[in-house]
């Protein structure tokens, strides 16, 4: 017998998987693609919307009752974030999530800002 | 179709403010335990798409989108008191990995090179990255027991940064001083920050 191949493509870049299943296929999802750093907050469905909704989209509606980034939820999630992001499109679709975009424009020449960072981060 | 549903109860717009610093350098710098050393550090996936190289070595078998491989990413959240929230990304260093570095450097307050002075070399991507597109970076050199000390000049000599990159000697197992380095690339981006205002 023949030990099972590793699928590793190699040590920095992992093992290759197949992470689409989840998302049917789908490696694009609905609307523009969600920044790692845009900020998700979920809505609570209704009964009526549970029964047809995956059990990752329930997932990820649960995990994001608090605001979360998307890079935040693929990583509680387990899951890539290309398929989290096509998951992500289609609660937005369904007017289940609400998204902020980052506001990394106001805050990448923003003084003030890089101020509050630097003095948290000598008080750490 | 209609969907029924309650509104959130926390509004979008109270979220806390995210930011994002990247941690770039080659494999075994010391990219994960810099990031492990100062935030809670959890693993992100992302797959990818690796094209050149990849496809001649990549292993296919039973896969349906061939060039399609996982690439962990080291990522780390520091919360602070005041609603903002410092995100760490270490990504691998390597050229053929810059398309994701796109997306990263995107706002970002600015990069680490993590540089190891025996391997000096594979940090050279990176910085040419950041160079050419004009992040902030810093390069901390992760000082390995065995590796040889250098002082900074000879460092900045030998990658071949200009002198207003800051280049800090650190061990990035010491929390202090994987602190530093972050201390150190915010400021850095302050500098800049200033500069590009008063010139204004």
């Amino acid at each position: 017998m023949t030990a099972p191949k590793r699928r590793w493509f190699d040590d920095s870049a992992g093992p290759i998987v197949r992470p689409y299943a989840v998302s049917r296929g789908r490696t694009r999802s609905y609307g523009e693609t969600l920044d790692l750093l845009a900020v998700i907050v979920g809505k609570v469905p209704a009964r009526s919307d549970r029964r047809w909704l995956d059990p990752e989209h329930l997932r990820l509606l649960s995990l994001c009752r608090r605001p979360m980034t998307v890079a935040d939820l693929a990583s509680e999630l387990e899951l890539p974030l290309g398929v989290v992001r096509v998951l992500l499109g289609d609660l937005q679709y369904w007017g289940l999530i609400s998204v902020r975009p980052p506001q990394t424009r106001a805050y990448v020449h923003d003084e003030r800002i890089l101020r509050i960072v630097l003095n948290e981060l000598y008080t750490l | 179709m209609s969907y029924t549903h309650f509104e959130p109860a926390v509004a979008v717009e109270d979220s806390p403010l995210a930011i994002k610093i990247l941690i770039a350098g080659g494999f075994g710098a010391g990219k994960t335990t810099l990031v492990g050393t100062v935030s809670e550090i959890r693993p992100l996936r992302t797959e990818e798409t690796l094209t050149s190289v990849g496809t001649e070595v990549d292993d296919t078998f039973g896969v349906e989108t061939k060039d399609t491989t996982t690439v962990a990413m080291d990522f780390g959240r520091i919360t602070f008191r005041n609603g903002v929230a410092l995100y760490l990304f270490g990504t691998p260093g390597q050229r053929r990995f810059w398309f994701m570095w796109d997306e990263l450097a995107q706002g970002a307050v600015g990069a680490v090179v993590v540089a190891d002075t025996r391997r000096l070399s594979d940090s050279f991507a990176a910085i040419d990255y950041f160079e050419q597109r004009g992040t902030p970076f810093v390069v901390a050199v992760n000082c390995f027991d065995s590796a040889p000390r250098y002082d900074v000049h000879r460092v900045r000599a030998a990658l071949d940064v200009g002198p207003d990159v800051p280049i800090v000697l650190c061990d990035v197992r010491r929390r202090e001083s994987a602190k530093l380095v972050l201390v150190s690339i915010v400021e850095h981006a302050l500098r800049l920050v200033g500069r590009h205002s008063h010139a204004g």
